[in-house]
């Protein structure tokens, strides 16, 4: 019998399972001798876990390319190249999907340089010239990226001192650097970068390591981290000419589709594609399962796929399939090793204690651009211009795919449309490679609405099972919280409790499942908090003093400060009504903290909820740049509240039942509430990153808020009241 | 062959022969390679392929190039005039409104037309042709604060005149 803290289900923090590692891949092979993709059409879905044995760095924990984590810059050359005409470029793996690496990055290194963000330009990951910091993901970039760029970029710096140093003889004391230039200020001698770069001794340093431990500016002194830097291509997004990858033209390239099973595991067993080869202009490819075409434009490819379609002869997977109906039993009757006993049910005996089990739907990503890759084969070697988190995991796929070596492929990632976690994975860009390879010239593949709501990859569904006892103070003394299926992150409780057992639990994914914001932490947050609510009303407490009994956390407590002082929580608390509910929820995640008051109205004869009023206090350390944090915590907000008021993934036999915008119904205008963002700043302690966490609170303050109006139990997401 | 469609874009003279069955939107990316104007879901639900059609905000996905004939289209690229941006454009600059940006195109589209259709237009009209659009980052926020912020701006620029 477990009496301490077991804790089992927490892996370490650099575990990459943490952050929820990439979705398994399609598992293309276009091998010679094994032509075939198994994986995807052969199986089906139901078997997509656990295809690619992670490598023996990435079980450990080691930066490996193409890894989560990265290999880092290997010299300083690899980090920051200076022209000689006083251009500065810098070099990240990192990608922009709309989260502001790419002005977070330039802010890193113009600070470090001493020049303006202006003055920088950033590479963002073009496998063939930037380093492999490794995915864009798990909040990454802010705590082991931006330190990444300062360091290469204050090592640059530290170069130019000691080159005035030995040019003028004199101490580096006397030296100022300014505007990208070394000043002496008596004799009013300067050199500048452009100086730096024209010294072989410079270009020979610029060639070892980046030293460690180089001195960073202190955030008290810093210029231009900490202000609103605005990204830096911002003119060409309001002008229309960057170019997203769906916007990648290649001379002579033509435009591609890939015909999809009509269900989940659906297996081609014939197709006819004489008349289609027959016609011209027009190149159809079948590998084993694959089928896809190639056209001089979209819409010829989609007539010639939808004729090549109703040729198709299909063997379907083995009914009766998982429906997102009966997902809750699915998931608990398949948990891995079923599902764990409380290990406190002797303390139960006798004490006022509280079973629930809640329920957190599948939910798609949906980001606005659709998965797109351009592919160009040259002389043997692979071109592929996509929208992915992972440039260098992408690379190594299609390596796999096409039985390449890793040099003669080169990714580029241009600033593309939103991820949010779900573009992980590079099954377009193989697509997209193995439609131009026999076509022989480049090929755009742009995924439809309808294949991003199918085959991408989902949000997993979570079934949770929790468990608390209170002790005759009312304070809590057991909990036991099972989350099965949807993963870690978050699943320990941030409250002290005398006894506690917090796990994951594997369970059998009917659904390809991947990151999303947040990840499982978006589900365990809102079972565990709205469970809170549950056990602070069987107390007699009020949710925020219920909270703050249980908290040491001076960081999270700060923020449940702030939320509720601005909220004037007390108040509302006591001003709630059948039709007007107030609800609270906080949480804590990759090392930043949110705390969350929500004010929905109920119209009970039509059954509407409507969110009124959102206040949410955050806090990731020192904050690197306030404008782009802002959006990011109202951006996680308004997705937070799709979440809670309406996604939901249905489906059955195989089949998405709502893969359109019309059917999965995301936040628009009208839906958006008064939003109230307090940023805690902290410079006394290190940034992270706050692309995920401000999502998790949002759910359970919301279903905190209806509970209160009610007083019945909301169990799953999306939030219901009738 | 198909027949020859004649229209205005982007303030010139504009003849091609595509299947005139084919979306405008694909034609302006694939034909004219004028890739500012987005797809985002090929049904006219989240408005990324917002053009506007004689000043009439309009989804290109779902608007056959056949319906353009004798009209007169602007997309994302014909808005600024002589490298200045158009008001609308400036404030989503100025509020750094967008997060990817795949929208935003769309969004300017949507804002721009309604008030080519009435220079006075309020904010709440503005906002109720915005309501067709979709923002997946959730930049609802800033949007907002840009509508308003080109709104006051062009009472200003209306006062003054």
């Amino acid at each position: 019998m477990k009496t301490e803290t077991p804790d089992r289900g927490t892996p370490p923090l650099d575990d990459p399972v943490d952050f929820g590692g990439p979705a398994d891949s399609f598992g293309y092979d276009f091998g010679l001798t094994r032509r075939s993709f198994t994986k995807l059409l052969g199986g089906g879905l139901m078997l997509a876990v656990g295809l690619h044995a992670k490598s023996p760095a990435q079980e450990s924990g080691q930066r490996s390319h193409g890894g989560f984590l990265g290999t880092g810059a290997r010299t300083l050359a690899a980090r920051i190249h200076l022209g000689t005409d006083g251009t500065i470029t810098v070099m990240a793996g990192k990608v922009e999907g709309g989260q502001g690496a790419r002005a977070e990055l330039t802010q890193a290194a113009a600070e470090e340089l001493r020049v303006p963000a202006s003055q920088v330009q950033m590479i963002l990951a073009d496998t063939s010239l930037v380093p492999d910091d490794g995915m864009t993901a798990g909040s990454g970039t802010t705590p082991r990226t931006v330190p990444a760029v300062r360091q290469g970029a204050a090592a640059a710096r530290n170069l130019l001192i000691g080159y005035a140093c030995s040019q003028w003889e004199v101490e580096p004391a006397a030296l100022e650097v300014r505007d990208g230039k070394i000043v002496h200020g008596t004799s009013r001698r300067a050199v500048s970068y452009a100086d730096l770069a024209k010294s072989a001794d410079v270009a020979r340093q610029f060639e070892r390591a980046i030293p460690a431990g180089v001195e960073l500016t202190p955030v008290k002194e810093w210029r231009v981290m900490g202000t609103p830097v605005l990204r830096p291509n911002a003119r060409e997004i309001v002008a229309g000419t960057r170019q997203f990858p769906s916007d990648v033209t290649r001379p002579g390239m033509f435009y591609g589709k890939i015909l999809r099973p009509p269900a989940y595991g659906a297996k081609l067993l014939s197709i006819d594609t004489t008349t289609a080869k027959a016609m011209k202009d027009l190149t159809v490819v079948q590998d084993d399962q694959f089928v896809g075409v190639v056209a001089r434009n979209s819409s010829t490819a989609l007539d010639a796929l939808a004729a090549l379609a109703k040729t198709a002869k299909w063997e379907n997977a083995p009914a009766p399939q998982p429906s997102s109906k009966d997902l809750a039993a699915y998931l608990k009757q398949n948990a891995e090793g079923g599902v764990p006993a409380n290990p406190f049910a002797t303390d139960l005996a006798g004490a006022k204690s509280l079973h629930q089990t809640y329920y957190v739907p599948y939910i798609q990503h949906a980001p606005l651009e659709p998965r797109a890759a351009v592919a160009e084969w040259t002389d043997g070697k692979l071109t592929v211009w996509t929208g992915s988190q992972n440039p260098f995991g992408i690379r190594n796929e299609l390596a796999r795919a096409f039985h390449l070596r890793e040099d003669d492929v080169r990714v580029l990632i241009p600033d593309f449309g939103a991820a949010f976690g779900g573009k992980h994975t590079g099954e377009c860009a193989v697509e997209a490679a193995r439609l131009a390879k026999t076509a022989g010239k480049p090929v755009s593949l742009r995924w439809s609405r309808e294949e991003e709501f199918t085959w991408a990859y989902f949000r997993p569904a979570a079934v949770i099972d929790a468990e608390a006892s209170l002790d005759p103070h009312g304070k809590i003394a057991t909990w036991h919280f099972i989350n099965i299926n949807s993963g870690p992150n978050a699943v320990d409780t941030p409250y002290s409790i005398p006894k506690k057992d917090c796990q994951f639990v594997a369970s059998k994914p009917p659904l390809r499942h991947g990151s999303y914001r947040g990840l499982a932490a978006t589900a365990n947050n809102f079972a565990r908090e709205v469970f809170m609510d549950e056990l602070a009303a069987r107390a007699g407490a009020d949710p925020l003093d219920f909270r703050m009994a249980h908290l040491q956390d001076p960081r999270l407590r700060a923020v449940l400060e702030c939320a509720a002082n601005e909220f004037r929580w007390s108040d509302r608390a006591k001003q709630k009504s059948a039709d007007i509910g107030v609800g609270l929820a906080c949480g804590v995640e990759k090392g930043s903290y949110v705390a969350a008051c929500v004010e929905v109205s109920l119209d009970h004869a039509r059954g509407k909820l409507k969110v009124n009023r959102i206040c949410e206090a955050y806090e990731c350390g020192a904050i690197v740049n306030p404008a782009n944090l802002l959006s990011q915590v109202q951006g996680a907000v308004v997705m937070g509240l799709g979440a809670a008021l309406r996604e939901e993934v249905q489906f059955e036999n195989g089949k998405i039942l709502n893969d359109s915008f019309g059917r999965y119904l995301v936040p628009r205008f009208d839906d958006v509430p008064e939003i109230e963002i307090h940023l805690i700043d902290r410079p006394d302690l290190p940034s992270a990153g706050a692309g995920e966490t401000p999502i998790i609170a949002i759910a359970p303050a919301i279903a905190n808020a209806v509970y209160s109006a009610t007083g019945k139990s909301v169990l799953s997401l999306p939030v219901r009241f009738t | 062959m198909d027949a020859a469609i004649a229209f205005t874009l982007n303030g010139k003279p504009q003849t091609i022969s595509p299947d005139p069955d084919r979306p405008l939107l694909e034609v302006l990316r694939e034909d004219l390679h004028l890739t500012g104007t987005k797809f985002g879901c090929g049904e006219g639900a989240c408005r990324a392929c917002t053009v506007l059609i004689n000043n009439q905000p309009t989804p290109s996905c779902i608007t056959p190039i056949s319906a353009v004939e004798g009209q007169t289209v602007l997309t994302i690229e014909g808005l600024a005039r002589d490298g200045k941006l158009h008001p609308v454009q400036e404030a989503f600059l100025a509020e750094g409104a967008f997060q990817c940006g795949y929208c935003t195109a769309g969004m300017i589209m949507g804002a721009a037309g309604v008030m080519k259709g009435n220079p006075g237009a309020h904010e709440t009209e503005i906002m109720a042709e915005l309501q067709r659009h979709i923002c997946r980052c959730g930049s609802y926020v800033k949007y907002r604060a840009a509508i308003r912020r080109v709104v006051g701006l062009t009472q200003i620029e209306k006062r003054q005149a």
